[in-house]
Formats: C-alpha cells, sequence, structure tokens
C-alpha cells in the first residue's frame, strides 16, 4: 500500500479528494433472507419475527436458513482468526445464493459488509464471494428505508423514544441516519436527544467481560442519559447494545427498558400490541 | 465497585489501575469535563466536513508517502542538518539516546537543563537519567512543571496536567513553593513563569523536543503556546533535540496541511501561539541562539512497526492527542491508567512496540472497539484495525511466531480450547440448533451469576423459543 503513495503529487493540493459515492440501492427483491444473529436467536427472538412480519409487509418472501449461527465477530474482535474464520466460511457457504440479506443486528450486517475481507485476506478466491456476500447485505432499517422504501401509517398512540446505535455500525455504516429517518416516518413518534448520544454504551463484545469495571462506568452512564432524556422507551436495532444497557437498567433495578426497534416498528405498524 | 475484584493480584495491571481511578470521582469529572471542552473545540476547528475530510486524506498521504521512504528520508535529514551545523545522533535504545544526551552535557560540565515540552523524553524518562547523574532537568511547559513538582508522569501527550484542577493545582503550588493559594488560573501561570525565568538564563543546555524534521531543508519545527519552547531552544548555549524516527517529512509544503491538521485535532486551534524552525546553531554574525544544536533520532521499537506494512500506519501519529480526547475509556480511566508513557488510543498501539505485549498485555483488549480514535484521527490511522491486528499477535501460541514485539502474551490454552468449541458449535447446524433447544427449555436454569457479566447486569435469561423455532413455525419452510 505503501508504494501506492510514493509517487503521489507532492504538493497536493486542498482540495477534497472525491468522497466515496453512496451507496446505491437495488430495487425491492420478491425475496430474502433473514440473518437472525446469534444474540437476537437467543435472547431476542421476538425481534427476529417481527423483522420478518415487516419484510413480509411489503409483499416480500423470506427465507430462514435453519442452518444459521452466528457471523463469527466474537472470535474475530478477540483474536482468534481461524476460529473467526470458520464460522464466517460457514455462514458465506450457506448464504451464497445471491439473494439479499436483511441483519436485524447493525454490528453483525457491518461484519459481513467491512470486515469479512479482512477475515478472508489471505484467501484471495473466496474474496469475490465475499465481495457478493457484503453487496447484498442490508441493515434492517437500512434495508426498510431505502429498498422497500416503506410507506408507513403510524397506528400507535403518541410517545417519545430514545434511539441508539451500535457504534462500530453507525461509522461503519450510518445505521443511525437510517433509523432516525425510519421513525421520522412515524406522525406519533418523537425522537429524543440524550447527552452523548454518539458514546459507546460500553458492550464491544469481550470487551464487557474483559474490562468489566470500565464496561460498567460506561453502560451506567449511557442508561443515566437514557433516562434523563425525558423518553419512555429506548430503541435500538443493535442486539448487543441491547443486551446490555437492559441487563445493566435490570441490574439498577429501573423500570426504564430498550427495546428491538424491529419490535417496535411492528407495533406501531400493524396496531398489535406486543405484550 | 472497587471491592468486587481481588485488587491484590490487579493492583498493577491496566485493569486494576482503572478500578482506582473509577473510584475517584474528582478524576472522573476533571476528565469528563475537560474531554468535552477539547471535542467541542476540534468540532469547531472543522466547520467544513469536505475540507475537513480532504485535509484528513491529504495528511494520510504525506505521512504514507514519508514512511514509504523514511531510510533516505533520515539520511537526507541528516545529511542536511549536517550541512546546517546540527550534529546529528542515532539511538536504537532510550538507554543509548539518554547516554548520548548525557555526554553532550558531560562535555559542556553542564549541570543545569531546561526542558520544552517532549514526550520521547518522557519515553526516555531523561529526567530520572540525568537526576540519577546530578544533573537538574527541569520541565519548562506549565502542565510538565506541574507534574514534575508532584512528581508525577503526564496523564496527557498534550496536556500533562489534565486530570488536575485548578484547586489542586493551587494546592500543588502552596506546598512545594510556599506561596499562598489562590484560584485565579492567571495568578498561578504567572507564580510558574517567575519560577521558570530565572531557570531558562542559568541552564547550560536546553532540551526540546520535535514536530516534524523536515529533511529537504534539514529544519526542526517545534509548536507550542507558552513560549518555553522557544527560551528552551534559544536561551542555553546548547540545545538538544529529542525525536522519533517517525517524524520526519519530505519538505516545507508536506508541513502545512500537517500543521493544520496537529492544532486544529489537538487544541482547535488555527495555528499554536509559537511556530519555531530550527535549522542550525547560531550564526557568525547573529546575536542570539544556541552556538551547539543536537538531534537525537530514536528508534525505540518504531522498525518493529515501521517493518509490517499494515502496523506501519501507527506511525502516521503526529501526537495530537485527539483519539484519547474522543475515547470513551481514556476519558473514564484517565492516562495514569495505561502505566505507560503514551495512553489512550494510540498508546495502546504503540506501545506494544516499544515495551512488548508482555509489558501491557491488556492495552490491545481495553478497547470496546467503537471507533471514535480511528474517526477523529487527522492523518487517518485505523486504530481499531490496529487493536484487531494486536488482539491476534497477542494470543498467538510461540509456534505461531508471533509478529509483534513479546507477542503471544495473551497465549491462553484454556481459552484458545473454548474458542475451538465455540467454532465447533457454530459450524455445526445440529450441534448450534442442540445448543438452542437445551438454552431455551432449560432456561430456568441459566446460571445466575456469570462472572464478570453479572457485576454489571442481571443475569442472562435465554427466551423461551429461538428464532430458529420461531421462524420455523411462522414461515413453514421446514429444515433447511
Amino acid at each position: 500500500m505503501s508504494e501506492l503513495f510514493y509517487d503521489a503529487a507532492p504538493n497536493a493540493t486542498r482540495v477534497a479528494p472525491e468522497r466515496p459515492k453512496p451507496r446505491t440501492y437495488p430495487a425491492k427483491p420478491a425475496e430474502v433472507t433473514l440473518f437472525g444473529t446469534c444474540v437476537v436467536d437467543l435472547f431476542f427472538p421476538e425481534a427476529g419475527l417481527d423483522a420478518i412480519r415487516l419484510l413480509e409487509r411489503e409483499g416480500i418472501r423470506v427465507h430462514f436458513p435453519q442452518a444459521q449461527s452466528c457471523c463469527g465477530q466474537p472470535a474475530w474482535t478477540s483474536g482468534y482468526v481461524n476460529e473467526a474464520r470458520e464460522v464466517a466460511r460457514a455462514q458465506l457457504n450457506l448464504l451464497d445464493n445471491g439473494m439479499p440479506v436483511v441483519v436485524p443486528s447493525g454490528s453483525c450486517a457491518g461484519m459481513f459488509r467491512q470486515h469479512y475481507q479482512e477475515v478472508f485476506a489471505e484467501e484471495p478466491d473466496t474474496l469475490e464471494r465475499v465481495e457478493s456476500l457484503a453487496e447484498r447485505t442490508f441493515e434492517l432499517t437500512e434495508f426498510l428505508l431505502h429498498v422497500c422504501k416503506v410507506d408507513w401509517q403510524d397506528l400507535g398512540q403518541p410517545t417519545q423514544i430514545a434511539l441508539h446505535t451500535s457504534c462500530s455500525a453507525r461509522r461503519e455504516m450510518n445505521t443511525h441516519l437510517h433509523a432516525r429517518e425510519l421513525l421520522g416516518k412515524l406522525s406519533n413518534v418523537q425522537r429524543l436527544d440524550h447527552d452523548h448520544e454518539s458514546e459507546c454504551c460500553g458492550f464491544g463484545g469481550t470487551f464487557s467481560v474483559r474490562m468489566p469495571e470500565v464496561s460498567g462506568a460506561m453502560v451506567l452512564d449511557k442508561t443515566r442519559s437514557l433516562r434523563e432524556s425525558g423518553a419512555a422507551e429506548m430503541v435500538t436495532a443493535d442486539g448487543g447494545c441491547l443486551l446490555n444497557i437492559n441487563g445493566s437498567l435490570e441490574k439498577q433495578q429501573q423500570a426504564f427498558r430498550g427495546r428491538h426497534l424491529a419490535s417496535f416498528l411492528w407495533e406501531r405498524v400493524s396496531g398489535e400490541v406486543t405484550p | 465497585m472497587s471491592q468486587r475484584i481481588p485488587i491484590k493480584e490487579l493492583t498493577d495491571s491496566f485493569r486494576g489501575r482503572a478500578v482506582g481511578a473509577l473510584a475517584d470521582d474528582q478524576l472522573r469529572t476533571n476528565f469528563r469535563v475537560a474531554m468535552d471542552s477539547l471535542m467541542k473545540k476540534r468540532a469547531d476547528a472543522f466547520p467544513d466536513e469536505d475540507e475537513r475530510e480532504g485535509l484528513r486524506e491529504l495528511g494520510n498521504h504525506i505521512k504514507a508517502r514519508a514512511l514509504s521512504r523514511l531510510p533516505d528520508l533520515l539520511e537526507q535529514l541528516e545529511a542536511k542538518l549536517t550541512d546546517n551545523g546540527v550534529k546529528v545522533h542515532w539511538a536504537e535504545t532510550t538507554e543509548e539516546a539518554n547516554r548520548i544526551v548525557h555526554s553532550i552535557i558531560e562535555a559542556k560540565k553542564g549541570a543545569q537543563v531546561v526542558k520544552g515540552k517532549s514526550m520521547v523524553s518522557e519515553e526516555m524518562e531523561m529526567n530520572d537519567y540525568l537526576a540519577e547523574r546530578n544533573i537538574e532537568c527541569l520541565e519548562s511547559d506549565m502542565g510538565e512543571y506541574i507534574v514534575q513538582l508532584d512528581g508525577e508522569k503526564p496523564s496527557h501527550i498534550i496536556m500533562p496536567a489534565i486530570h488536575k484542577n485548578r484547586f489542586q493545582v493551587s494546592k500543588l503550588f502552596h506546598d512545594k513553593l510556599g506561596v499562598e493559594e489562590t484560584e485565579d488560573v492567571n495568578e498561578l501561570i504567572q507564580i510558574g513563569r517567575r519560577t521558570l525565568r530565572q531557570k531558562f538564563l542559568e541552564a547550560d543546555v536546553g532540551v526540546s523536543g520535535v514536530n516534524f524534521a523536515i529533511a529537504e531543508t534539514g529544519t526542526l519545527l517545534l509548536v507550542e503556546n507558552e513560549g518555553n519552547g522557544r527560551m528552551s531552544t534559544t536561551a542555553p548555549p546548547v540545545h538538544i533535540a529529542v525525536t522519533g524516527i517517525e517524524k520526519v517529512v519530505e519538505n516545507l509544503r508536506d508541513v502545512v496541511p500537517l500543521l493544520s491538521l496537529l492544532t486544529r485535532s489537538a487544541l482547535g486551534q488555527p495555528i499554536t501561539t509559537y511556530v519555531n524552525m530550527i535549522s542550525g546553531p547560531r550564526k557568525a554574525d547573529e546575536l542570539d541562539g544556541p552556538e551547539e544544536v543536537h538531534l537525537v533520532l530514536l528508534d525505540n521499537g518504531r522498525s518493529g512497526a515501521f517493518a509490517d506494512a499494515q502496523l506501519r500506519q501507527t506511525l502516521n501519529c503526529i501526537r495530537c492527542g485527539a483519539c484519547m480526547n474522543h475515547c470513551p475509556v481514556y476519558t473514564r480511566v484517565g492516562g495514569h491508567t495505561y502505566g505507560e508513557v503514551y495512553p489512550g488510543p494510540i498508546g495502546k498501539i504503540i506501545t506494544p512496540h516499544m515495551v512488548g505485549l508482555h509489558k501491557v498485555p491488556d492495552h490491545p483488549s481495553a478497547s470496546s472497539l467503537c471507533g471514535a480514535c480511528g474517526e477523529v484521527c487527522p492523518v487517518k490511522i485505523p486504530i481499531p484495525e490496529m487493536l484487531q491486528r494486536l488482539r491476534q499477535e497477542n494470543v498467538k501460541s510461540p509456534a505461531e511466531q508471533p509478529k509483534v514485539k513479546d507477542g503471544g502474551a495473551k497465549y491462553s490454552r484454556k481459552e484458545r480450547a473454548i474458542w475451538r468449541f465455540w467454532a465447533r458449535l457454530n459450524t455445526s447446524p445440529v450441534f448450534y440448533r442442540l445448543f438452542l433447544w437445551g438454552a431455551t427449555r432449560l432456561r430456568k436454569l441459566a446460571p445466575k451469576n456469570v462472572g464478570p457479566w453479572t457485576e454489571n447486569h442481571s443475569a442472562p435469561v435465554p427466551a423461551r423459543r429461538s428464532l430458529h423455532d420461531l421462524a420455523k413455525a411462522h414461515l413453514n419452510q421446514g429444515d433447511r
């Protein structure tokens, strides 16, 4: 890479280089695969089902391959490359059918879109398939907004909510902008800002157990600012953050809770109130 | 919070020091307030997003280009500086660098040194080295002066005493200098200035760092806001500059964007109050300036990072401190928790090359990989990617030949076995579904104590039915 810059013009001007073009979106497909993610699978399965319902509502047939498991992120961020690659390969093989893949979790979608290229960096033969998966992967809110171009009627009562987005996902994929715009389509929902909104909730996968005191201080601050925002509840499209934030709130014996965005959205547009 | 873990084993670790820092409310307030203010200053200094991103891209290119021909540039720098009358010294280790500095001072029979702010001199622990040889080395940067007075180390690379508020400084001055306590910041600064003024005139040698070493002209560029850098480099008869080998850039044109990135990212300043450009000692017809100028170029593990194409990007760093200002971990635990000279995200990725991973085994993992650091880095070092790579090197077995100094510091057969098991679980659909079945059906038996997780959270209870089950029933698609 360094060779690349060797001949860079020594007096390059201050003219901004071309910014990466915004992602171009395909027309709404007839069918998609849902990659549920391991955290949603085990702890928030209703949110996964609500994501399926939201997609079906747009006339899309949803496939859920039963052989799916985890995207490989926990091992990858812990430095266990071989283990991460094995698990990633299993998902890559499973999803290698050209169908769009919708993921109800920003950081897992980010794993497909950004990090599989690093995971398989030493396998040039695999990279083509990795690139194909990256192109076909959409985080749920992004898919609903830009591919389905949803037009919703809000059937819920007026409410105020706070939005939290996984920080890696917001930085890698602008998930916060997608979620905000989507929430903006709901006439009775008011989104309230909270203090240090863009700051990490302290989850970070294994960081939360390797550095529990630092992580604990972060989630304590995050839950406080969420509660003090005046919102009735928090919504997020990231399972890991939700597990972290709700687990902390419960430990603190606070009544305030977070909810997966898919469940919140389904409730608003279907009029069904989830128990 | 501090009672919950066995402090005994942890005191001398990142985690142990973090526990102490987190329990110090004053410290946490000092950092939060200061970092919030610095984040705002940076944001205000870059009102135009396109200009900012263009400049960062340019900064990245300039540093990458310079690093791509680092050996050539260093030779060119040495030749040019020598032509200009500056004596250039090379040091592979901090010990060597200290010996060089000491021998220069000794040759002049110097006893008093006054120093402008330099993180490389901190890296060398120059003050201690010289003190052991009966040479007084006084810090002249106000922040450095404060921490030196208190027998501490800097907690931030730009603002060494940022962990203290004015009341704490006032008390320190009262205790150490015998002056009356005052909460007036200007008065506190005046007290420091008066003490330092005399020292500049008395010093035998001035020491400084370098922000950019310019190969084409043989110029050492130094930025500062207090004038102490200019005093340290001009008043004493000998000036010794110390710097890392990665500070060299090709030419003066390259410096313009880098300087703009540095000062705006660090303190939100369009430019620093002083920009010193030193190209040689006093000439025959000049009235002031040092009679001798030396430059010590220090490696101290940098060439190890340089050798690896990916990790080389670590050396892009221009030491602005924006990564720590924006880091949620640094903001909560402060600089001293890192236990080494360079704190924060940049400290986590550069220190392993200097001291080896055995000495800082927790550095790579003490991050949630949130990416705030990489987002603000003026030279676009992909800091999370560097951390990620260091984590990989950190868990390698000796047979896997880690590529970073003392790699494999966190290698553990037990942990490897757990991840092997995890991989097996997640690559075998039958095994994984069996696991889901067990976890959901036996959810009531989920452990109430899940190690460190349950210190901050209630115990996680699996759902009644997994998404695999719910989706299968809903979609009626059967096993595929």
